[in-house]
């Protein structure tokens, strides 16, 4: 590792489900504190990338490497677990439905995984969990249960939750996709606010304001490829691919 | 209607209820426990554990009940099974019960959002972390009612043991009705017996029900 070690890097990473080829050779990387969006119409594989991040939906080819370790590493099964197990600890990730333990409160969620991985006692979890709740301004929430929140406070606390780990990287699927128009934009503010804290974040948004105002970069992603990818400023505005203006055309109409 | 008769021997049927309340509660807990172990293998990320589990399923849920007491208590002494009939009655109608639990408790757990493991994964917790801590706390809360049902039919199926002649109800029934010839009376005496010993635990369960539900 003479080299300088790469943060994220993805190499020729490809998916299929079957006969079906999801991810067609993908590569990037993502270097330390760098915001990344990807676009792209549904069933592009943009989910699929991002869950091989963490090895949450294993690749079928190709490497991702983290800080200079391997990820999707192949070791006997018990190994691997802890492997795994090690390099999730780092990676905080938000999905479009949450995923919030519906059995605990606010407070559980954000610290369970502490208190279990990490030794925590109740004292240091009580203060994480305020601390982290405070952040996404969940604080007077702390001893709610999910079905007493609504869908963006819900995605705030799952937000908290995965920083709660102190991860060095945050992973996005369509955080605000499933939340109603009038609640996006508390979560959009918790996501920003990461941003200036420097956290290196790779979001996948449907939201192309959202992903010009806080991205340093925009991937397009079409079946499987990165079609395009740039800085929000020349991808939104200056697309070279068809297929890229193709759809920004389509989504912007869609958004009017 | 011979009322009078019925209020003599009813001392002798309460006895009896309280066999038959006895054997379910062992049966139940047998039940459970195979029925536990019968899921787990039935989840298990090793294909013999899967086979095995199926096959148990298979095996006592497509074979009566009456029939499996019999090869037990009858045929167990051939290839060397000594049991007594009551012990007979819990362990064969225990692993009869196990093997509907077995699909009842599978069930629950693979109802659990499919996100809930994968949140629980990505957090770093490893598969059994994730299951005791995220799946089956929420699995244990949608399968009150559905073991409820499995125990209801279990209280039923009790029945079956007047068969080896375990004296419970239905066997105290049955041999009242040689002495007084008054079936009608006596299996009435013995039904209502059995729907107080159900009502109350379907009361049970309904309690336990609403006290694990989130709020
Ligand atoms: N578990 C799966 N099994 C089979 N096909 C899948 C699975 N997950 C995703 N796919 C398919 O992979 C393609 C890409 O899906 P996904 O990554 O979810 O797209 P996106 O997030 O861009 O909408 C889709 O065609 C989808 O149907
Ligand atoms: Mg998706």
């Amino acid at each position: 590792m003479s080299e300088q070690t790469k943060f994220v890097e993805i190499r020729h990473a490809q998916k299929s489900f079957g006969s079906l080829e999801v991810l067609k050779d993908i590569s990037l990387n993502v270097e330390r504190g760098q915001i990344v969006g990807i676009i792209g119409s549904s069933g592009s594989g943009k989910s699929t990338l991002l869950r091989a991040i963490n090895d949450l939906s294993p690749l079928t080819g190709g490497e991702i490497w983290l800080e200079g370790v391997q990820v999707n590493k192949t070791l006997p099964h018990r190994q691997y677990e802890t492997h795994i197990n090690a390099m999730r600890q780092q990676v905080g990730m938000v999905f479009q439905h949450f995923n919030l333990f519906p059995h605990m409160t606010a407070r559980e969620n954000v610290t369970m995984a502490p208190k279990l991985l990490k030794g925590l006692s109740q004292a240091d979890a009580d203060k994480l969990a305020e601390e982290q709740l405070d952040k996404v301004g969940m604080l007077e929430r702390i001893d709610y249960y999910p079905s007493q929140l609504s869908g963006g406070q819900k995605q705030r606390v799952a937000i908290a939750r995965a920083l709660a780990m102190k991860p060095k990287l945050m992973l996005f699927d369509e955080a605000t996709s499933a939340l109603d128009p009038e609640l996006v934009e508390e979560v959009n503010l918790v996501m920003k606010k990461l941003a200036e804290e420097h956290m290196t974040m790779i979001i996948v948004t449907h939201e192309m304001d959202f992903a010009a105002s806080v991205c340093d970069r925009v991937l397009f992603m079409d079946q499987g490829v990165v079609v395009e990818e740039g800085p929000p400023e020349v991808l939104f505005k200056n697309p070279t691919q068809t297929r890229t203006r193709e759809f920004l055309r389509k989504h912007l109409e869609g958004a009017n | 209607m011979d009322l009078e008769l019925m209020l003599k021997v009813y001392p002798f049927f309460l006895e009896a209820a309280w066999v038959t309340v006895l054997l379910s509660v062992l049966t139940a807990i047998l039940g459970l426990t195979c029925g536990t172990l019968g899921a787990a293998a039935r989840l298990s990320r090793f294909a013999y554990l899967r086979f095995l589990g199926a096959a148990y399923v298979s095996v006592f849920r497509g074979t009566p009940a009456l029939i499996q007491l019999f090869i037990l208590y009858f045929g167990g002494p051939q290839i060397g099974i000594q049991l007594d009939a009551f012990e007979a009655g819990v362990i064969g109608l225990g692993i009869n019960a196990g093997a509907y639990m077995t699909e009842t408790i599978r069930g629950a757990i693979i109802a659990v959002d499919r996100g809930q493991r994968e949140a629980a994964r990505t957090l770093g917790l490893s598969s059994w972390q994730a299951t005791y801590k995220v799946i089956l706390p929420q699995a244990a809360r949608l399968m009150v009612r559905p073991l409820g049902v499995n125990l209801n039919m279990l209280i039923k199926a009790t029945a079956l043991v007047a068969a080896i002649a375990v004296v419970e109800l239905t066997y105290t029934a049955q041999r009242y009705i040689g002495s007084t010839y008054k079936p009608f009376e006596m299996f009435l005496l013995a039904g209502i017996l059995y729907m107080i010993i159900i009502y109350v635990t379907g009361r049970g369960v309904a309690w336990l029900d609403r006290k694990v539900q989130i709020t």
